[in-house]
Parts: C-alpha cells; structure tokens; sequence
C-alpha cells in the first residue's frame, strides 16, 4: 500500500538520521573521547604503538654482537634497493674463507617502510623500530650504517 | 535597568536634544548602519569559530586551539590574512557582475536583518508585513548566487549556480508554508505581534503536534535555504570544487563566507520568533510567579540563546549527515517536505479555526 510505504519511509528516515546526531551528539558532550594527540606538546608522554614501522633497525647486545650473516636476502627483497650488503671474508683458524657483513647500509630517504626485509631475514637480524624523528639538515645524515663499527656475529647463530 | 531598549531610547533621545529632527534620524540611520556591520563582523567571527569548534568536538578532534584561549583569535587571524590577500579577477569574466555579486549577497543578507525583533521593543523597522518582507527579499539572495556563478565564466560555478537556484526555489515553499502554519495561529506578520502573541508559551508548545512538524520542517528547509551540509550541492567541494564561489579570493571570497553565516543567523532568528517566542522569557500559561521569575533574564539573552540553539541545531545536522545527491534533494522537497507540510497547514488551520491551540 502506497501511503504504508510512503510513511514507515519517513519514519525510519528519521530514527536512521537521530541514531546519527545521537552519536555525533555524545561526542559532542564527552571530550574525553578526543583522540588528537598534540604532537610536540605531549612529546614526554607520547606512547607510540609498537608496530609503528618507523625505520629499520640491527639490535646489539651488550658484547657488540648482532645476528646478521650477509646473506643479502633483506637487499633483494627490498622493492627500491634502499639496502645495500657490503660483505667481506674473513680468514678463519682452519685457514678457509668465510663470508660475513662488513656494511650494513640502509637509505632511510628512500624507505617506503613496506617491512619486507625484516620478514625476509633468516636470523632475525633487523627489525623495524618505532621512533619517528627523523628530520636532518642534510640528507647524507639519512644513509646509515646499521651495523656497529667492530660489531660481529654472535657465536651459534650460523649453524 | 541596563537594557538594549534603554540604550536605544537613551541614544534617540540625547540625539534629539542637541540635533534638529532631520539631522538625528540621519545620524540614527548610520548608527544603525555601523551598528548592523558591527554585528556582521562579530557574528562572522563568532559562528565561523563555533563551527569549527562544534565540528571538531563532533569528529573527536580538538579544532583551533592555538590562537588565544581556545583558539577564540583564530577567526580573526584568518580575517587578516584574507585582507590582505590579492582580490583576482579572472580575465575572461564578465568583470561587473562578477564584482558586483559578493555585495548583492551581503546586502540582501542586511536588508533581512530590519524587522528581527533583537529584544523588547528593540528592533530597526517594525513593518506590519515582517515575516512575508523577509520570504520575499530572502528569495534575492539567489540573484547574488547566480551572477556570482554566471559571471565567472567557469563551467563549475555556473553548475552551482544553477543547482542553488533550484535548491532555493524548491525549499522556499515548504519554508514558507511552514511559516504560514504559524502565521494562521498568531493572525498576524507583524513581528512585534506574533513576538506578543507568545506571551502565555511559545507557539511550538501551545500549537500541538501541526506546530512541532512545521517547526522541523522550517528547520530543515532552512538548512536547505542556506547551502549548507547536507544540502550543500551549491558549493558541493568534492565535485565543483566550491560551486558558485570557485574563482573569488581575499574579501570577495570572505563576503560570500561571511554571507553563509549571516544568512545561518537571520534564519535561525527567524525560527527562533515563530516559534520559540523570540525575545520572549519561558513562560508557562498563567503561572504568574514563574513568570515573573523567567522576565528577570533580559529579553536580549533569551533572543541570543534560542538563535544560537537553533544555530547548533544546524551545525549538529552539518556534521552528521551525508550529502544529497541533486535527485534526492529535489525528491525530498517535492514529494515528502511539500505535501506534508500543505496537509500539515490544513491541520494548523483547523487547529486555529477549533481553537485546540492553548
């Protein structure tokens, strides 16, 4: 029936339009539920979450040791070549050459922060960090080298 | 006691005093005329602030809150910047007109302001054909809007042009019927009458069930009126970029904006008259002591009050609901808005003819 129709439309438009202002309205009375953080204001305080994918990092533990092998699969798989592996050989006791990092050079100015490198490395070598500050005055300062000066493999860790 | 009738009988009469006749209505003219820009300049300030303080607040954001305490200056640092921007005109723009429409739109939204009663005895012109003055010269402001959008010579404007022209047209009958329903009970367009007619409760309670629907559609034809979200297709930003007003910049632009919430203004305080009492204190029936009791608050601040809380109303609508598309406006005028308030008037007059109303 026409006239049926005609009415329970304008009904339900107007519950459907009060549920909204009703909502909208609750914000309105609850500041509480305002969710901008003010950035440099709140800089002491300010928690970011943990899978915020800042820039990638290479944990050290306190003997200056990391779990990187060189085995550049972080450098193919990322899509832009922001890494670059640098190996180099060392001499081992029995007199063999050994593959290992030498540089671990990472282009933070040309990070999409996509994380794929840390899901590609074998021994979890890199991570993505959460900091995000990471304005310079000139951008040489945004090529970093991840791995320490006189860091090396943690011993087990080729095995 | 200290009132804005008192000052205006003060004013009129130290005039009269120390000028001859003639010399004192001319100098009355441009206090008014001083006084009703002062009044533009603060309500541009003040509504723009307060939407944008009600938009964010609704959005769960914080809003300006840099400049000033709560970011009450920001409004008038954006003012300055828009001073001293460059006013371009484009070049192949039809250059009269186009410099021409920004003034028609803020005029017709001065000539509007003349018979608003802004608190007892307090008013520039009462005319005893208030309410129909104010339907009719509102209905120039879409003059303004088409030569604004004709004159730019710009495919865009000109759409939203012509998109404000019908969105205009359309809900300025269901607008009028609805004030019509609240003229057959007060039996009068004078303002001052329809203003006194509410002394014993404002029409929205006295007038039923017929009062409370023509008051939301009244409501809702004036957000229409006003180009405002959800009926914003006038200016549609997503899709016309700004619609009529694309090509203006500095204070040409600043006075269509400013225009938007001078007209959100006039018609909130129209409502406000009709149906909320105007100036008029809360008062219930012949409760005398309440009465008396509710008169001790100037009538200025329960003017100002009932039309910011009509204003609120308006923005609470803005940032809550979708968008119409120009299929759906026009339905919603013409086969919902229109029938229902025509049946709803005939509900009014029978209301009014069987005196049900209180």
């Amino acid at each position: 029936m026409f006239l049926k129709d005609y009415f329970s439309d304008v009904y339900h438009a107007t519950k459907s339009l009060l549920t909204g202002m009703k909502l909208t309205g609750y914000y309105f009375t609850h500041p509480k539920e305002i969710i901008t953080e003010e950035y440099p204001d709140n800089r002491k305080t300010l928690v970011m979450a943990e899978r915020f994918r800042g820039e990638v990092v290479m944990p050290h533990d306190a003997n200056n040791e990391h779990t990187c092998t060189g085995c550049s699969s972080c450098e193919i798989a990322c899509p832009n070549g922001s890494i670059k592996i640098i190996s180099k050989f060392n001499i081992t006791p029995e007199g063999k050459k050994k593959k290992a990092i030498d540089q671990h050079i990472y282009r933070l100015d040309m990070c999409t922060m996509c994380g794929l490198c840390v899901e590609a490395c074998p021994t979890d070598a890199i991570k993505m960090a959460n900091t995000f500050e990471h304005s310079v005055f000139d951008r040489n300062n945004l090529i970093k080298r991840l791995n320490k000066p006189g860091s090396k493999i943690r011993e087990g860790v080729e095995e | 006691m200290l009132s804005l009738e008192g000052i205006s009988n003060f004013i009129h009469e130290w005039l009269n005093g120390h000028l001859n006749a003639t010399l004192a209505l001319l100098a009355e003219f441009v206090i008014i005329g001083v006084a009703a820009i002062g009044l533009f300049a603060v309500l541009g300030l003040g509504l723009v602030w307060m939407e944008r303080k009600v938009a964010a607040l609704m959005q769960i954001r914080m809003g300006p809150n840099r400049i000033g305490p709560k970011g009450i200056f920001q409004t008038s640092a954006d003012t300055v910047k828009l001073i001293m921007k460059e006013a371009l005109t484009p070049e192949n723009a039809d250059k009269i007109l186009f410099n021409m429409a920004p003034f028609v739109v803020i005029i017709v939204a001065m000539l509007i302001l003349v018979p608003i009663a802004f608190a007892r005895n307090f008013q520039i012109w009462d005319i005893n054909i208030g309410v129909l003055y104010v339907t009719s010269v509102s209905s120039l402001s879409v003059i303004g809007i088409l030569m604004a959008g004709w004159s730019s010579g710009n495919k865009y404007s000109l759409l939203g042009a012509m998109r404000s022209g019908a969105q205009i047209v359309s809900y300025e009958l269901s607008a009028g019927l609805s004030v019509l329903s609240i003229i057959v009970l007060t039996g009068s367009l004078k303002i001052s009458d329809i203003v006194a007619s509410q002394e014993d409760g404002w029409w929205i309670f006295k007038g039923h069930i017929p009062a409370i629907i023509a008051f939301v559609i009244f409501i809702i034809a004036a957000t229409a009126e006003t180009n405002r979200a959800p009926f914003d297709l006038a200016e549609a930003e997503s899709e016309l970029t700004a619609g009529f007003h694309t090509e203006y910049g500095g204070m040409k632009f600043a006075l269509f904006f400013l225009s938007e919430y001078i007209n959100i203004f006039i018609v909130c305080a129209i409502g406000a008259t009709l149906f909320l009492g105007g100036w008029m204190p809360f008062h219930i029936g012949h409760w005398a002591a309440f009465n008396h009791i509710m008169d001790y608050i100037p009538s200025s601040f329960w003017f100002f009050g009932k039309t910011i809380f009509l204003i609120f109303l308006i923005m609470w609508f803005r940032w809550t609901f979708p968008r119409l598309r120009v299929d759906q406006l026009l339905n919603l005028e013409w086969k919902y808005l229109f029938p229902i308030s025509m049946f709803n008037l005939l509900l009014m007059t029978l209301v009014a003819i069987m005196g049900w109303h209180f």
